[in-house]
């Protein structure tokens, strides 16, 4: 039986989690299919092709699809389910909104968040924001799964060669309608895909400090997050926030300043391969998972390191 | 309009969670459970409706053992109106959760039902998805702002890129995200009038719901443990560190 991704993307291109999601698929079967539900979506769904494992896409190109309502996009996954054994979605806030909607509709128990594929049927994933990994066996006859990004390596963007086929629209449901975005706008990575990431947390103590961190950043092509603290606080938008109902983000390098390290922060980042944290108290609980720690003022710490890594890069 | 608001019972936010010695799940027995403090919003929000003069009930569900009750009286001692108890032992999938709080929902006919986006020990983040795919309602995930207006809410998200706007047509199921509000703590007279408020007590069979699992646990464990690496005193002993020993830079 073939595996279905649902694809994330913006109808011109793919959402990078998308290429974690394929590689998911594939450790469960070679004949994987994308789904691509949008509007004016061609291009997207030519890059869907595209993508090294992917077989086939199905094109949904129609107006209620394009801002990924999941009160229209379930009733397509439930009307294109026959025949895969597996429908998978990355566990962005897009899919962790429509599939568990799906899921029901197709009187299906979801599996969120998997980190780990041990077969057709049983997985890993984290429970307990990351403090305990459950391993789970479902019976359910068609698996619905939400992946976790950060576990599975992307798939090539280039050497599929997967035909696109149109699928019929399933109609607005014409229970909700898009009205507006606020995008965070950055020439930086994106967090989750982030090689290098810079957070900051209350100690940062205000958004006007954020800048310091952003130089950094610059200077090592890096993302900018936040703890939740931060957050709230208003330093930062919520797209910042790095956590266990924020983002979770598994970069080379994570560097945490002013970070105390509340589990919940922790659970979003310590999967990261190596961890530096910058904080005054001796005794934050971050330091007990970093790699390097260095207790200063981060006031005096961060534009040293900054003068540092301008002179050494 | 009545407002249903379900809520489960967890352990508390603050304590470390510990794996049981045989790997079958993590250690319950003698450690503090709470309200899930996205329920905790949820109630919180209901509760604000109801004092703006857009809600005229507020109505706690949860599911589980006996002590779930508490968990019911947390809500009903922060402003609710009653509870209702659906009293199972045994541990609930997220859409077995759907299904019975569908049929609360056509028992119960509330305009809206506000609840956690996710509780934070299965981390599933599904509940609301499903009960409202079941009720074939509107839905908005992930809530930070919530206007309710007659026969429409318009409801602003949290998603990966910033924020989203949605028009909703009512009534929907609404989850919330940690930014929509602070709950309140109960007060002490509202404590004690919250144990004269009454919750009703049905069981799965009551409501003609099977609730059997379709995912079985087969063995849980502690993540790998990130041991604490060394501490350096200055920012050039940190980039040299980096560069050439971690090998992530430069």
């Amino acid at each position: 039986m073939s595996i279905l991704v649902v694809a994330e993307h913006d109808n011109a291109s793919i959402k990078p989690s998308t290429l974690n999601t394929v590689t998911a698929a594939a450790a469960l079967g070679d004949d994987v299919h994308m789904l691509v539900a949008g509007s004016g979506c061609q291009s997207a769904a030519d890059a869907a092709g595209a993508i090294a494992g992917v077989t086939k896409v199905l094109k949904a190109d129609s107006a209620e699809y394009e801002h990924g309502l999941a009160e229209n996009v379930a009733p397509l996954i439930k009307a294109v389910a026959d025949g895969y054994s597996h429908i998978l979605a990355p566990a962005t806030t897009f899919g962790k909104n429509v599939m568990p909607r799906a899921a029901a509709m197709l009187d299906t128990q979801q599996i969120s968040d998997v980190s780990g594929i041990e077969s057709a049927d049983t997985f890993e994933r984290p429970i307990y924001a990351g403090n305990a990994i459950a391993t789970v066996q479902s019976s359910d006859p068609i698996k619905l799964i939400t992946v976790r990004s950060t576990a599975f390596e992307p798939a090539a963007e280039q050497g599929g060669s997967g035909a696109v086929e149109d699928v019929a629209a399933t109609g607005d449901a014409g229970l909700s309608t898009f009205v507006g975005q606020e995008l965070t706008k950055s020439e930086r990575p994106e967090l989750t895909t982030a090689r290098i990431v810079i957070s900051g947390g209350r100690g940062m103590q205000s958004g006007d400090n954020f800048p310091m961190l952003e130089k950094i950043a610059d200077k090592l092509g890096a993302a900018v997050g936040a703890s939740r603290a931060a957050v709230d606080a208003g330093y930062v938008p919520n797209d910042y926030q790095v956590g266990q109902t924020g983002k979770v983000v598994a970069p080379d390098l994570y560097i945490a300043v002013g970070i105390s390290g509340a589990i919940q922060h922790l659970a979003g980042m310590k999967d990261s391969k190596v961890i530096v944290a910058i904080n005054k108290d001796d005794e934050a609980p971050i330091f007990q998972v970093a790699d390097y720690g260095w207790v200063a003022d981060l006031f005096e710490a961060v534009p040293e390191l900054d003068a540092e890594l301008e002179k050494s890069l | 309009m009545k407002v249903l608001v379900p809520v489960k019972r967890v352990i508390d936010y603050n304590v470390k969670v510990r794996v049981k010695a045989d790997n079958s799940g993590v250690e319950l027995a003698n450690v503090k459970m709470a309200m899930n403090p996205f329920c905790e919003i949820a109630v919180e929000e209901a509760i604000r409706l109801k004092e703006a003069g857009g809600a005229d009930e507020i109505v706690v569900v949860s599911i589980g053992g006996k002590q779930t009750q508490e968990t019911i009286r947390t809500g009903l001692a922060m402003g609710a109106d009653r509870g209702i108890h659906i009293e199972t032992d045994d541990e609930v999938e997220p859409l077995g959760v759907a299904k019975l709080l569908q049929k609360v929902v056509e028992e119960e006919a509330p305009g809206v039902v506000i609840m956690g986006k996710q509780a934070i020990d299965g981390d599933n983040n599904q509940t609301g998805q499903m009960l409202s795919a079941l009720l074939n309602w509107s839905m908005a995930t992930f809530v930070s702002k919530l206007e309710i207006s007659g026969d429409e809410a318009s409801a602003t998200r949290e998603v990966d890129g910033g924020l989203e706007t949605i028009k909703l047509k009512m009534p929907a199921v609404v989850t919330v995200d940690l930014r929509l509000n602070e709950p309140r703590y109960a007060s002490l007279p509202n404590i004690m009038k919250a144990k004269k408020k009454p919750i009703d007590e049905k069981t799965p069979a009551d409501l003609g719901v099977d609730t059997a699992a379709r995912v079985k646990t087969l063995k849980v464990v502690e993540p790998p443990a990130r041991e604490a690496g060394v501490k350096v005193a200055s920012a050039a002993e940190l980039v040299e560190k980096l560069k050439n020993e971690a090998k992530v830079i430069g």
